[in-house]
C-alpha cells in the first residue's frame, strides 16, 4: 500500500468520526425545533451535548488540515471550487459556535430564542451542505487541466447534490434523535425514541437512494458492501430502538453513519476528485498528494497523536455519561 | 479597475480583514488561559476564597473570548484553500504539516479540556479539574508555535527543495519547527500575547477600584476588594513580565530580520540607501517616486546597534535590496517594494503602543506597592480602598488617583492595537511575496474563483464578524460591570456520580447552557 493511499484511508477516518461525532450533535440542533418542547427542554436538549459539541468539531478542523498536508491539490481544488458552500458552512459554523457559549450569558426570551435558532439552523444548513458538497465530489466535477474546478455554481447545485444533502440531513437527526433517547430521562426520552422510529424509516430510505444512484455511477464491490451495510445498520437500529435499548440503538445510527461515509470515500478511490471533462484530468490520490517526506512525518505524528486524542475524548464521553432531564436545569443561567 | 489586480486585491483584504480581527481574540485567550489557571492553581493551593472569586471571574471572560477565537479560527484553516489555492498547492507539502499538527496535537487539547473545566466543576476531583485548564493552556500554547512555525516558513522558507514538478518539497521538518525565525517569532508572540492579558485585567480591574471607591464603606466586600487588588497587581506584574520578554525577543527578531528579510528592516526604517553607520528615524516622511525621505529625524548609529549589536557595521536601504531582488528575480524594482509608509508606521505603532501599557504596568507597580496602598497603620485594609500613595506619607489627590484608574482603564486596548500593527507589519513588509523569494502574492490566489464571489464572502464576513463585534463588547461590558461574584467556593470534593442509579440523583447541575 502506498503512503498516499495510506493517508485518504486516515482522511476518510477523520470525516468518519466527524460526522459520527459531529453528526449527533447537528442532529440534536435540528431537534431544537423538531422535538423540544419550551424553553426547558430545549436547554435539555443543549446540555446533552454542552460538553462535547466543542471537541467533535476539532474531527474537521483536523479532517481539513490532513487534507492540506497530505493533499494539498486536493484541499485547494475542494476548497476553492466549493466557494460558496464552503462559505456558507463556516457563516453557520461560526454562529454554531457562538450560539451555544453566548445563549445563555444574557437573560430575555428573545436572545434565547435567536440563539436557538442559529443553532437549529446552523445545524441543518451544514448537514445539508456537506451532504452535498461529498455528493458532487464523488458524482465528479467539471476539473480542469490545472487541477481547478470551473464549472461555477451552477455545476455545484445538482439534483444528486441536493439528495446527498438531504440524505446527511435526515441521518444527522435521525442521529440525533437516538443520542437524545440514550442522553436523556423523562418524558423527552421517550418522544425522542418516538420520533426517532420516523427519522431512522425516512432516512433509509433517502439514504439507501443517495448511496443506490452513486453505486450505480461509480461503485465497486466494496462501496456495495458499505451500502449494504449501511441499510442493515439503519434497520438493526430501529429494531433495537423499538425495544428501548438506546445504547445499542446509537451504535446502530453511528454505525450507518460511518457506512454511509466509508460507501462514499470507496467509490471515490483511488480519485479524490474526479474530473467529468476528461478522467485523465482527475485528481487522485497519486497526482494530488504531498512527497513521501512530509507522509511519513505526518503518518509519525497521527500514530501518536490519534490514539491519545482518542482516549481523553472517550473519557469526556464517561465523565459526562449521565443522563439528563429537566430537573437537572438550574432556574438561573445568566451568571454563567 | 483591472480584473487580475482585484483579485488579488480582495483576497489579500479579506486575509488582512478576517486575520486581525481573529487575532484580537487569540491573545487574550493564549494569556487569560494561563492567567487562569494559575489563579485556580493558586486557590487550590491555598484555599483562599479570593483566588475562587478571580479564577470564576477571569474565566467567564476568558469563555466569552475564546469562544470568538475558535469561530474566526476556522475561516483562517478554510481561506488557504478558498482564496488561495494555487499558494495552498505550491507550499501545501511544507505549509500544511505544522497546520496539521496543530489540529492534532493542539486544538484537540483545548477544546476537548475547554468542555470538561466548564462543566466539570461539580463532577472532577479538584486536582483533576485544575489539571483541565493546564490542558487548555498547553493547547493555546502549542497551538501557536505550530502556527507561528507555519507563518516563519512564509518569512523565511527553510526545510525544502523545489521539486521537479514546481511545487515545494519538504525536506525536513525540524528546520521548519525549529528554525531561528520560527523561535524568535514564537517567544515575541507570546510575550505581545501577555502584555495583551495583562493590560487587559489592569484595565478591568482599574474600572472595579473605580467603581468599587464610589461605594459607600459598609457595602463594600472584604473578599470582593482583595480579589480585586489580586487580579490588578497579578496584571500589572503580567504584562511588565510581558514587556520585558517582548523587548528582548524583539531584539532578536530585529537581527534576524536584518539577515532574513533586509528589505522589511529597510522598510521598517524608511532607509532608502545603505548606511554605516546606520541611523534609527524615529520620524520620517517619504516618496517612493523619489526614493528618499522628504523629511526625517534620526537617532544617529542606532539602527546599526540594532540589527548587529555595534555603532557602525552597514545596513542595507530599500533601493540596494530591491535592485539587487530586481536582478534576480526580474523586472522593475519598484516592484519589489513594499508599502514604506505602512511599513515604517505599523512598526512604530507595535513598539509604542506596546510599550505604553509596559509604562504603566511599571508606574502602577510602584503606586499600589502592598506597603503603601493598604498600611495597617493608616486604615482599615478590609474595606477601604486608599488613594494611591507616592510615598509612604504622601498620597496623590483624589482626583489624580481617579485619573490614574481611568488611564490604566484606557490602556487596555493599546497592547492589542499593538499586536494588531505588529502582524500587518510582518505581513505587508514581506510583499511582494507570499512566501519570501519563493512566489509572489499575485501568483498565489485561486485562480477560479470569481470576482463577485469574492465581493460575496468579503461582504458577508463584514456583516457577520461587526454583528459579532457589538454582541461580543456588549457581553464584555455586561460581565466587566457584574463585577467579582459572590458564589462561594465549593467546600468539598464532588462526589463522584456512577451511571448505576442515573435517575435517583435529581440535583440541578452546577453548570448548565
Amino acid at each position: 500500500m502506498y503512503l498516499h493511499d495510506f493517508w485518504f484511508l486516515l482522511i476518510a477516518v477523520l470525516w468518519t468520526g466527524y460526522f459520527f461525532l459531529e453528526g449527533f450533535d447537528f442532529g440534536v440542533g435540528v431537534l431544537l425545533n423538531l422535538l423540544a418542547r419550551g424553553e426547558t427542554e430545549r436547554r435539555v436538549l443543549i446540555n446533552t451535548i454542552g460538553p462535547v459539541w466543542d471537541g467533535n468539531e476539532v474531527w474537521l478542523v483536523t479532517a481539513i488540515g490532513a487534507t492540506f498536508a497530505a493533499f494539498p491539490s486536493w484541499y485547494g481544488a475542494m476548497l476553492s471550487g466549493f466557494y460558496l458552500p464552503m462559505l456558507l458552512i463556516l457563516v453557520c459554523l461560526i454562529l454554531r459556535v457562538v450560539a451555544f457559549e453566548y445563549r445563555a450569558k444574557r437573560d430575555g426570551e428573545r436572545w434565547k430564542r435567536g440563539w436557538e435558532q442559529c443553532v437549529f439552523w446552523s445545524s441543518l444548513l451544514t448537514s445539508f451542505v456537506w451532504g452535498a458538497v461529498f455528493a458532487d465530489m464523488v458524482h465528479g466535477m467539471r476539473i480542469d487541466r490545472a487541477g481547478d474546478y470551473i464549472g461555477g455554481l451552477g455545476g455545484i447545485c445538482t439534483p444528486y447534490a441536493a439528495l446527498g444533502g438531504l440524505a446527511f440531513t435526515v441521518l444527522f437527526t435521525f442521529h440525533g434523535a437516538v443520542f437524545t433517547a440514550l442522553k436523556t430521562t423523562g418524558e423527552i426520552r421517550l418522544r425522542a425514541r418516538g420520533l426517532a422510529m420516523r427519522l431512522g424509516v425516512l432516512a433509509l430510505l433517502v439514504v439507501t437512494a443517495f448511496l443506490g444512484v452513486g453505486q450505480a455511477e461509480r461503485g465497486d464491490g466494496w462501496s456495495l458492501a458499505a451500502l449494504v451495510a449501511a441499510g442493515a445498520a439503519l434497520i438493526a437500529s430501529l429494531a433495537v430502538n423499538r425495544l428501548g435499548r438506546e445504547g445499542w440503538a446509537f451504535l446502530g445510527s453511528g454505525v450507518a453513519v460511518a457506512a454511509v461515509i466509508a460507501a462514499l470515500f470507496l467509490s471515490l478511490f483511488p480519485n479524490v476528485m474526479p474530473s467529468t471533462l476528461d478522467p485523465a484530468w482527475s485528481l487522485t490520490t497519486a497526482n494530488a498528494s504531498s512527497a513521501d517526506y512530509t507522509l511519513k512525518v505526518m503518518t509519525w505524528v497521527a500514530v501518536f497523536a490519534t490514539p491519545l486524542v482518542i482516549l481523553y475524548q472517550g473519557w469526556t464521553y464517561w465523565v459526562f455519561r449521565k443522563r439528563i432531564g429537566i430537573q437537572h436545569i438550574p432556574a438561573a443561567t445568566a451568571g454563567h | 479597475m483591472d480584473l487580475a489586480l482585484a483579485h488579488e486585491t480582495l483576497a489579500r483584504w479579506q486575509f488582512g480583514f478576517t486575520t486581525v480581527y481573529h487575532y484580537l481574540f487569540v491573545p487574550l485567550t493564549i494569556s487569560l488561559a494561563a492567567l487562569t489557571a494559575g489563579l485556580q492553581t493558586a486557590w487550590v493551593r491555598t484555599e483562599k476564597e479570593k483566588y475562587f472569586r478571580a479564577t470564576k471571574f477571569w474565566g467567564k471572560l476568558f469563555l466569552i473570548n475564546i469562544a470568538m477565537g475558535v469561530a474566526t479560527g476556522l475561516v483562517q484553516e478554510f481561506q488557504f484553500g478558498m482564496n488561495w489555492s494555487a499558494y495552498s498547492k505550491f507550499v501545501g507539502d511544507v505549509f500544511g504539516a505544522p497546520l496539521a499538527m496543530e489540529a492534532l496535537l493542539a486544538f484537540f487539547f483545548e477544546s476537548t479540556f475547554i468542555g470538561l473545566w466548564i462543566f466539570g466543576w461539580d463532577r472532577l476531583p479538584r486536582k483533576v479539574h485544575l489539571g483541565c485548564i493546564w490542558m487548555v493552556s498547553i493547547g493555546t500554547f502549542l497551538s501557536s508555535y505550530f502556527i507561528l512555525a507555519a507563518n516563519s516558513f512564509m518569512q523565511h522558507p527553510n526545510g525544502y527543495r523545489i521539486a521537479a514538478n514546481g511545487r515545494a518539497q519538504l525536506t525536513s521538518i525540524s528546520k521548519v519547527l525549529f528554525q531561528d525565525t520560527t523561535l524568535a517569532a514564537v517567544f515575541h508572540t507570546l510575550a505581545a500575547c501577555f502584555i495583551v492579558g495583562g493590560a487587559f485585567m489592569v484595565g478591568i480591574s482599574a474600572y472595579l477600584v473605580l467603581r468599587a471607591r464610589r461605594q459607600p464603606l459598609e457595602e463594600r466586600d472584604g473578599t470582593k476588594i482583595a480579589t480585586i487588588r489580586t487580579s490588578l497587581r497579578l496584571g500589572l506584574w503580567t504584562a511588565l513580565a510581558g514587556g520585558i520578554g517582548a523587548l528582548l525577543s524583539g531584539d532578536t527578531i530585529g537581527r534576524v530580520m536584518v539577515q532574513q528579510q533586509p528589505m522589511k528592516m529597510a522598510a521598517a526604517e524608511g532607509l532608502w540607501h545603505t548606511a554605516a553607520p546606520a541611523p534609527f528615524s524615529l520620524f520620517a516622511i517619504g516618496s517612493l517616486h523619489q526614493g528618499r525621505n522628504v523629511f526625517e529625524f534620526n537617532i544617529p548609529g542606532l539602527l546599526s546597534f540594532l540589527s548587529y549589536h555595534d555603532f557602525h557595521s552597514p545596513v542595507r536601504g530599500i533601493v540596494d535590496v530591491a535592485r539587487q531582488e530586481s536582478t534576480q528575480f526580474g523586472g522593475e524594482w519598484q516592484h519589489y517594494v513594499p508599502d514604506i509608509f505602512e511599513s515604517f508606521w505599523a512598526y512604530r505603532g507595535m513598539i509604542t503602543f506596546g510599550m505604553i501599557s509596559v509604562a504603566i504596568a511599571v508606574a502602577g507597580l510602584w503606586l499600589t506597592r502592598q506597603k503603601r496602598w493598604i498600611d495597617p497603620r493608616f486604615r482599615r485594609p478590609e474595606t477601604e480602598l486608599p488613594l494611591l500613595m507616592l510615598t509612604r506619607e504622601r498620597e496623590l489627590s483624589p482626583f489624580l488617583t481617579t485619573w490614574a484608574w481611568r488611564i490604566a482603564l484606557l490602556t487596555l486596548g493599546f497592547p492589542l492595537i499593538g499586536n494588531a500593527l505588529g502582524w500587518l507589519f510582518t505581513e505587508m513588509g514581506r510583499q511582494p511575496w507570499v512566501v519570501y523569494g519563493l512566489m509572489t502574492t499575485a501568483d498565489a490566489v485561486s485562480p477560479n474563483v470569481s470576482v463577485t464571489e469574492q465581493i460575496i464572502s468579503l461582504g458577508v464576513f463584514a456583516v457577520l464578524y461587526g454583528a459579532l463585534a457589538v454582541v461580543e463588547v456588549r457581553l464584555l461590558i455586561k460581565y466587566v460591570r457584574k463585577g467579582i461574584g459572590d458564589e462561594p467556593p465549593p467546600s468539598h470534593e464532588p462526589l463522584p456520580r456512577g451511571p448505576l442509579s442515573p435517575e435517583s440523583d435529581d440535583e440541578p447541575l452546577t453548570f448548565a447552557y
